[in-house]
């Protein structure tokens, strides 16, 4: 442990977090903001170096060390963390916060983790700071889903602690840099990482536990645990082509299920997968474009979606609903929430001037320029979705649609100026993106704004409203959930589990019948051979005994000679 | 409550948007006459391909997601026993 003034942004948080539940009013409302703060002008100067190293059991450690990949994905956390703390101020529960930024200090800690064991150990503290973070909603499908939720995590860490130990045991380094699917080992890893980024077979974590936190709570499970795995796929495992596949995949599937969902933050969680998506597989292009787009997109997506969150937040906070279903028509009294929320649409959309047109698409540009023209189209069709499920969707049947009667007031000041703030993001790194492409991995040869990009984005997100409005009445929302692999550890294992249950005790009752049976003809046996004048226990003549020592001698004699 | 008192609730206004929508819609793909697309696939560079594209592609998933919902749609209070 070495250079005197460097700390770890990270441990700043997680520090803090242990702080903050002895602070009260005013003093800890000053130390919500000014721990992120301090994080972040101590990760700022911070040298592109390693800057703290160390062995352990023959491994090289290097729990910090910044390149301008690890700095950029610790900005976006630490000023995420600032921006859901400020919303969160007048959150009444005293651990949720804590939780939160233990929980961002670890996403830190990945990001400037220079070997995978340091990667490997806040990897499990974001589980546990997450699993917190929704327990603090204190209600009881909450803690129900927080245990489905830390069950998979788990399964994710062993399978990633799996890939590790196999990588170290096969003479592998334990700096974290690129590796090739070449070994179990390295796709166990893969495994790993995809687990937290939402990737199918298991991506059914995300929207069945996010909503459940607190209205505050699910501002901050959407930034962390995705996008630091988006991190380190950037860093591990970049222009691995499954991983174009896996992303589209994400991608649809987020849309489909969001265009069926009537829970207003599950259609924001499903997005979150949709996003995420869109980031995968630019990270399977792999090429520089493509990389500097995932990371863009990773920065651009944390604000607008902690944006639409907030928003959703407010209307939860304010009403005690997220059905759409039973919302609506509440730009009457919601004006500025509105607003903020339509922000974040827009720019989840990428339309032109939003902070997701700039990062969006500089992936599509690197399909383009790649000459993949499937991916292209498909990446195409699933921008216009976006469109579709966030863009118009989400706004349309809560501030709009018909009129649900409600009047519900704008949210409390925290929350309005934390929605401000990333609102006022949003446009900033949509019409001035240069200070973001400057913090890019690769040097930027990309311009956004060409005539022809804005003209081609434009037309393809408003004839996609168009689609919406015309096909409106297939859309209207019914009081219902779609299944989701997660029936198959609520529903279909538990069902199982209860039928091979039952059998096992039919089973057992067979069993001890059988062995009562058995056991009383043993002790039959026994009792009879026992029994005055029994087999075993009468007085046998010594002319008998004598007889039948002989014989068995005999035997024994004719054995040996006939072997 | 429900008396109108907001600009966007007069059918008249709401007709309007939408009617503006239409011509803003119109202009976007005539705008593809004065600006150079540079397109990169052969298929991109068919006339309104974006705004077909963004139509159709829209209408797509909508009745593949229509689809998938009638096979997995559920009352949502479908898991609430087990959540006890």
């Amino acid at each position: 442990m070495s250079s005197g003034i460097a700390f770890h942004p990270g441990l700043v948080l997680i520090l803090g977090a242990l702080a903050l539940p002895f602070l009260r009013g005013i003093a800890r409302n000053v130390a919500v903001m000014l721990f992120p703060l301090a994080a972040m002008l101590l990760l700022w100067q911070l040298p592109e170096s390693v800057v703290w190293q160390c062995q352990w059991l023959g491994y090289a450690i290097q729990p910090l060390a910044v390149d301008r990949l690890s700095r950029l994905f610790a900005t976006i956390f630490i000023l995420m963390a600032f921006g859901g703390g400020v919303y969160a101020l007048g959150q009444p529960s005293r651990m949720e916060l804590p939780a939160a930024f233990a929980y961002a200090g670890s996403a830190i800690g990945v990001t400037l983790a220079g070997d995978l064991i340091t990667v490997f150990v806040f990897w499990e503290m974001m589980a546990v700071g997450s699993t917190l973070v929704i327990w603090s909603a204190g209600t009881k499908p909450a803690y129900a889903a927080s245990l489905r939720y830390v069950m998979i995590h788990l399964l994710g860490g062993m399978i990633l602690f799996a890939g590790i130990a196999g990588h170290l045991a096969g003479g592998g380094d334990a700096a974290f840099g690129r590796m090739a699917t070449d070994s179990v080992s390295h796709w166990l890893i893969l495994i790993g990482f995809l687990i937290n980024a939402g990737a199918p077979p298991l991506s059914a974590w995300l929207p069945d536990a996010y909503p459940e936190a607190s209205w505050s709570g699910t501002v901050f499970l959407s930034a962390f645990t995705t996008k630091a795995a988006v991190y380190v796929l950037l860093r591990g495992f970049p222009g691995t082509e499954v991983l174009i596949w896996v992303g589209l995949f994400m991608a649809f599937y987020g849309i489909v299920y969001a265009l069926l969902e009537n829970d207003v933050r599950r259609i924001l969680a499903y997005s979150i997968v949709n996003q995420v998506g869109f980031m995968v597989a630019g990270i399977g292009i792999g090429t520089e474009m493509a990389l500097n787009g995932a990371a863009a997109h990773a920065f651009a997506h944390i604000i607008y979606k902690a944006l639409l969150l907030m928003s959703a937040g407010a209307v939860l906070h304010a009403t005690g609903r997220r059905k759409c279903s039973e919302l609506g028509g509440l730009f009457h009294s919601m004006p500025l929430t509105t607003i903020c929320g339509s922000i974040g649409a827009l720019a989840i959309s990428a339309f032109p001037l939003t902070s997701g047109f700039v990062s969006k698409s500089m992936i599509t540009q690197a399909a383009s320029v790649g000459h993949m023209l499937t991916v292209w189209l498909l990446l195409g069709a699933a921008s216009a979705g976006v469109f579709l499920h966030a863009g118009i969707k989400f706004p349309w049947f809560v501030f709009f649609q018909k009129d649900s009667g409600l009047r519900p007031a704008d949210p409390p000041s925290s929350m309005r100026w934390a929605m401000i703030l990333f609102s006022f993001l949003c446009i900033a790194l949509g019409v001035w993106p240069e200070p973001l492409y400057r913090m890019l991995p690769y040097p930027v040869q990309y311009e956004a704004y060409t005539a022809a990009h804005v003209l081609s984005q434009i037309q393809l997100l408003l004839f996609s409203g168009l689609a919406l409005f015309i096909m409106l009445r297939w859309l209207q929302r019914t009081p219902t959930i779609t299944l989701d692999v997660d029936w198959l550890w609520r529903v279909l294992l538990p069902a199982l589990a209860r039928r091979i249950g039952a059998a096992l005790a039919v089973l057992q009752k067979h069993l001890v019948g059988m062995g009562g049976g058995v056991a009383k003809s043993v002790t039959a046996s026994v009792t009879c051979g026992r029994a005055q004048q029994g087999m075993l226990v009468r007085t046998w003549s010594t002319r008998g005994m004598a007889m039948w020592v002989m014989v068995m001698l005999a035997a024994y004699l004719v054995i040996y000679y006939a072997r | 409550m429900s008396a109108p008192s907001h600009w966007l609730d007069e059918p008249r206004n709401v007709k309007r948007l939408w009617r503006g929508f239409l011509a803003l819609l119109a202009l976007t793909v005539a705008a593809e006459l004065a600006v150079a697309l540079h397109p990169h696939f052969a298929i991109e560079a068919l006339f309104g391909f974006n705004a077909l594209y963004g139509f159709g592609a829209c209408a797509v998933m909508i009745i593949a997601a229509k689809g998938i919902g009638l096979l997995l749609k559920r009352r949502d209070s479908y898991y609430e026993a087990d959540d006890e």
